[in-house]
C-alpha cells in the first residue's frame, strides 16, 4: 500500500511560536534540527545549519501530513524553494504582543505570497498574553485584505492550533479541483 | 486590551491609521522626547490633543491663535471660578470677547499643530487605551483622519522608511472596499490625483511611477500615503505574468484532490 505524503509549511517571524505550534498537534516529538541560540541559525565550520521543526500526523494507513516550521527571514529563502515544493499550504505565524516583529511579518507575507499562490492563513499567536494586539488590529497593522483570514491562535493549546489548521485546509478544499 | 509598542516598530501614521480603520474610541499617549502627548479619538475621528498635560487650556489656545490677548486672558482667568474649558468658553463667547468659531477652530489648530509635532517623533513609547475619555470639561472637535495621515505622510522624508514600507513597485493598487472610504473628501495634491488616475490592478506602481514621470521616491511617498489613509491597497497585478528570475521562481501549487483535503479536514476534526 503506497503511503502519500503531504505538507504544510509553518512560518514566521523568530520566536513567533513555530515549535509550540507543531508541538500541539504532532504525533511525534517535534524534531528541531538544530539547538537554537540567538538566531535560527548557525554557522559551525563555514556551514550555515539552520533550525527546522518538524512534526506528523497520521491521516490514515495511506495518508501522512507532514508539519515543518521554517524561519522566515530573507536569508533563508532556499529553505522556501525547498519546502515550497509539493505544500498544500502555509500559516504564517506573528507574535500578537511583539509589535516590533510586526513589520518583518508583513514583509514575509508579502515575499511568499509571490513566491507560492498557494492558500495560506496568518495566525496572531500568543492571544492569551495581556498585550496580546487583536486579529482585527493586526489586520490593519499587517496591511492584509479583508480576504485575508487572520486567526486567534494560542500555539500552546491544541484546540487553538488544530481550528487554525482547518481553516487553512478549508481554504485549501476551496481552490482544489 | 490595549494596544502599546514603540514608535520605532509602528510610527504614528501607522497608528493613525488602524485607529482611522477599526473606528476606534480612545486615548492614545505618547512619550518621547521628554514630552508626554495624548490624543483623543471617538469613533475613529480625532477629537483631543495635549502636549505635556493642559499645554495652556482654552485660553493658551485662543492666545496663541490671536483671538484673545494677553489682558483679555488675564482678565477671564481671574473672573472664572472654574478651569474647564468648556465653562471658560461659554464665559468668553457671553462677554463678547469671542465666537463659538473662533474657539472651535483655534482647538482644531492647536489640535493639528500637536498631531503634526507626533509625526517627527521616531522614537517613544506608545498606548492606546479604548474607551478612555479626554478630561471633563475638555472641548472637542472631531476631526477627520484621512487628511491628517495623507498630510503626515507628505512629511516623510526618510527614504529608506518608505522602501521598508513599500519594497516591491511590481505591485498593483486597488481601490479599498471600505464602504466608508470617500476620495471627494481627501484633500490631494496634483500629483495625488494623476496617481489615483491610473489606480487599476492591471497597473504596477513601477507602471504609474513611469506614466508620471516620477522617480521611485516619489511615487512611494504617494503611495505610503494613499496605502496609510486606506484609500488603497496592494494587490498582485493582473494580466500577463512577468518573467521571473530563478530566486523568485513561483512553485505552482500541487494539483489537489478535494477527497484527499476532505480526509485531512475528517482527521484534524476527530484530533
Amino acid at each position: 500500500m503506497q503511503m502519500e505524503n503531504v505538507k504544510i509549511v509553518i512560518t514566521g517571524p523568530f520566536n513567533a511560536g513555530k515549535t509550540e505550534f507543531i508541538s500541539s498537534v504532532s504525533e511525534i516529538d517535534v524534531v528541531s534540527t538544530e539547538r537554537r541560540i540567538t538566531d535560527d541559525s548557525r554557522v559551525v565550520k563555514g556551514r550555515t545549519t539552520v533550525a527546522m521543526d518538524f512534526g506528523r500526523i497520521a491521516v490514515d494507513d495511506e495518508l501522512m501530513l507532514y508539519l515543518y516550521g521554517t524561519p522566515g527571514q530573507k536569508r533563508f529563502d532556499f529553505m522556501w524553494d525547498i519546502l515550497s515544493e509539493g505544500m498544500l499550504g502555509f500559516v504564517v505565524l506573528v507574535d500578537s504582543a511583539r509589535p516590533e516583529t510586526f513589520r518583518e511579518a508583513k514583509t514575509l507575507v508579502n515575499r511568499f505570497r509571490r513566491y507560492s499562490p498557494t492558500p495560506y492563513v496568518i495566525a496572531a499567536n500568543k492571544q492569551d498574553m495581556e498585550d496580546a494586539w487583536p486579529p482585527e488590529d493586526m489586520r490593519i497593522a499587517l496591511r492584509l485584505s479583508s480576504d485575508t483570514k487572520v486567526m486567534s491562535c494560542v500555539a500552546t493549546d491544541r484546540e487553538s492550533v488544530r481550528k487554525v489548521l482547518l481553516e487553512l485546509l478549508y481554504s485549501i478544499l476551496e481552490s482544489a479541483d | 486590551m490595549a494596544l502599546k509598542g514603540n514608535l520605532k516598530d509602528f510610527n504614528v501614521t501607522q497608528l493613525f491609521n488602524l485607529i482611522n480603520l477599526a473606528r476606534k474610541s480612545g486615548s492614545l499617549t505618547i512619550e518621547g522626547l521628554g514630552k508626554t502627548a495624548e490624543i483623543c479619538f471617538k469613533e475613529g475621528k480625532l477629537v483631543y490633543a495635549s502636549l505635556n498635560g493642559h499645554d495652556g487650556g482654552l485660553i493658551g489656545m485662543l492666545e496663541k491663535a490671536g483671538k484673545i490677548s494677553g489682558e483679555e486672558s488675564r482678565v477671564v482667568r481671574a473672573r472664572s471660578r472654574s478651569s474647564a474649558d468648556k465653562e471658560l468658553g461659554l464665559l468668553l463667547i457671553n462677554a463678547g470677547y469671542v465666537t463659538q468659531d473662533d474657539i472651535v477652530q483655534s482647538v482644531r489648530s492647536h489640535t493639528l499643530d500637536v498631531v503634526y509635532l507626533l509625526f517627527t517623533w521616531s522614537d517613544g513609547s506608545f498606548r492606546f487605551e479604548p474607551n478612555k475619555h479626554p478630561l471633563e470639561g475638555a472641548i472637542t472637535v472631531p476631526i477627520n483622519l484621512e487628511n491628517i495621515i495623507m498630510e503626515g505622510s507628505r512629511r516623510v522624508k526618510e527614504y529608506e522608511m518608505l522602501q521598508n514600507e513599500l519594497p516591491d513597485l511590481d505591485m498593483a493598487l486597488k481601490f479599498t472596499e471600505r464602504p466608508d472610504a470617500k476620495l471627494r473628501d481627501i484633500n490631494l495634491t496634483v500629483e495625488e490625483w494623476r496617481v489615483i488616475s491610473f489606480i487599476n490592478p492591471r497597473n504596477s506602481i513601477r507602471q504609474i511611477a513611469k506614466a508620471n514621470s516620477m522617480g521611485d521616491f516619489r511615487i512611494r511617498r504617494i503611495v505610503y500615503g494613499l496605502l496609510s489613509a486606506g484609500l488603497v491597497e496592494l494587490v498582485m497585478p493582473d494580466g500577463p505574468q512577468k518573467v521571473r528570475t530563478a530566486p523568485e521562481a513561483v512553485s505552482a501549487p500541487p494539483p489537489v484532490k478535494r477527497s484527499l483535503i476532505l480526509r485531512l479536514i475528517d482527521k484534524v476534526k476527530r484530533m
